[in-house]
């Protein structure tokens, strides 16, 4: 056989091509299931550990049943969403802060309790200096202080603006509050290196990262803007 | 009569022991005379990228041992079928099948690690060994040696990674395998890690000091200008 003629070469090439793409594809699907398993328990702990549960991608399933004890859905306006053929977990806030109109996305709250204390998680995602960022802010009973928060960032400058993904910058947030008085301020991260002392609306930036900083602040004004009435009705309630 | 005994020697021909000397240099070459990254300099950006911890390195030394072990078998058996002009992008296909399938394992299997590795698992695609070894061996020589081949080669790239972050994590972070082995009391009386250590930098210095050690022992090493 001659295996250096033209028609030989197109056949060979093809054959090859349809048997590697074959078993390629039903490999990935064959996997698929796992995988998303996996993504679904990197979820849940990054979840917990905003309320400072650490939790290893076995108990992650078990530990979040536990202490999430309630997710609510607010629509744009921060009014309860009753859409009911999706659940908040499911709700991508990265991928519906890229392909989704704000009116139209889907705000999911979790609501963690530990011994009768409530905690209020909010997911949120935005825009670094290279790419997507997202994190979970925790807060207290009373919808205003930062109880906790994690951040994490696709592609990041490593030892600049990827640190927002270390507990150094996270807490940071600790203690800070959202509302001054009754009026919604969120908290903005300032320029790294700035006197923040006693300021319990602003957050010291990464020295050398201030546009993933600012993009931190930046995704949490715009988020937590849409909870507002919903924590402000909560608070009343609570009154 | 020369013509039946012409035909028993043929019979006879004794057939090549599977670890024959020959088939044993296969895997002892690439350890050391011939070692990928330090004598061939083949690998290096994954060598410097993935070294900071030793799980990680373990994880990529056994992930390119698999895929060369695959792709010097695959190629050793299509030799004679494989069209000459074609031969690198059918090689390439292979390769990167493999990587590819590699990476789903991974990402379904050990979903930590496979985020630590992130894109270097894609790299292997163009680690230079295994298409060298494609190139150099696998098309012109059978299964058992290419299969020989690929173990040397890839147990050869694997030992100089783990050699290189077994140094630098446990300098770096104080750690090895992801477990503390510099005892407490050390930091308490002043003790630094050394932060160079995690930087890509300090991965070429230790490579380099590896190469140095290798030549000042192995003296057929050492080039004459």
């Amino acid at each position: 056989m001659d295996v250096n003629k033209n028609s030989y070469t197109f056949t060979f090439s093809a054959i090859l091509v349809i048997v590697v793409g074959a078993s390629l594809a039903f490999v990935a699907e064959g996997l698929k299931p796992l995988q998303k398993e996996n993504v679904r328990l990197e979820k849940m702990q990054n979840i917990l550990a905003s309320v400072k549960i650490e939790a290893t991608p076995e108990e992650a399933s078990e530990k979040f049943a536990k202490y999430i004890v309630e997710q609510v859905m607010l629509d744009n306006e921060g009014k309860i969403s009753t859409a009911e053929d999706i659940t908040a977990f499911d709700i991508d806030v990265v991928k519906e802060f890229k392909t989704v109109d704000a009116e139209d996305r889907s705000y999911p709250l979790f609501v963690f309790e530990d011994n009768g204390t409530k905690k209020y998680i909010v997911p949120m995602a935005g825009k670094g200096l290279w790419g997507p960022i997202w994190g979970y802010v925790a807060f207290e009973g009373d919808m205003n202080t930062i109880y906790g928060s994690t951040f994490d960032h696709k592609t990041e400058t490593p030892g600049l603006g990827a640190e927002i993904n270390q507990p150094d910058f996270q807490d940071k947030f600790i203690g800070k509050t959202i509302f001054d008085g009754a009026e919604y301020v969120s908290v903005e991260v300032v320029k790294g290196g700035s006197d923040v002392e006693g300021k319990s609306h602003m957050v010291d930036g990464i020295s050398g990262g201030t546009i993933t900083s600012k993009g931190v602040g930046e995704m949490m004004k715009r988020t937590l803007n849409v909870y507002v009435p919903y924590f402000k009705g909560n608070q009343k309630a609570a009154l | 009569m020369s013509e039946t005994a012409e035909a028993t020697a043929v019979v006879k021909e004794p057939r090549e022991p599977l670890f024959s000397s020959k088939n044993k240099r296969l895997l002892s070459d690439p350890m050391n005379d011939d070692n990928p990254i330090t004598i061939q300099v083949l690998g290096i950006c994954s060598a410097l990228a993935i070294t900071v911890q030793v799980k990680q390195a373990v994880v990529m030394s056994l992930s390119v041992l698999v895929v060369m072990i695959g792709a010097n078998l695959i190629v050793s058996l299509l030799r004679n079928l494989i069209p000459s002009r074609v031969r690198i992008i059918v090689q390439l296909v292979i390769v990167a099948a493999l990587v590819i399938l590699v990476d789903q394992v991974l990402k379904a299997y050990m979903y930590e690690v496979s985020k630590q590795l992130s894109v270097f698992v894609g790299l292997i695609i163009t680690n230079c060994i295994i298409m060298g070894r494609l190139e150099a061996f696998a098309l012109n020589n059978k299964p058992w040696p290419s299969f020989l081949d690929a173990v040397g080669n890839a147990a050869g790239y694997g030992w100089i990674l783990i050699a290189v972050a077994v140094v630098r994590e446990l300098f770096g972070s104080g750690k090895l395998y992801g477990f503390q082995v510099i005892p407490d009391a050390f930091y308490d009386f002043g003790y630094f890690n050394n932060g160079l250590m995690i930087l890509p930098p300090m991965a070429l210095i230790t490579v380099g000091i590896i190469i140095w050690i290798q030549r000042s022992k192995n003296t057929k090493l050492i080039e004459e200008n």
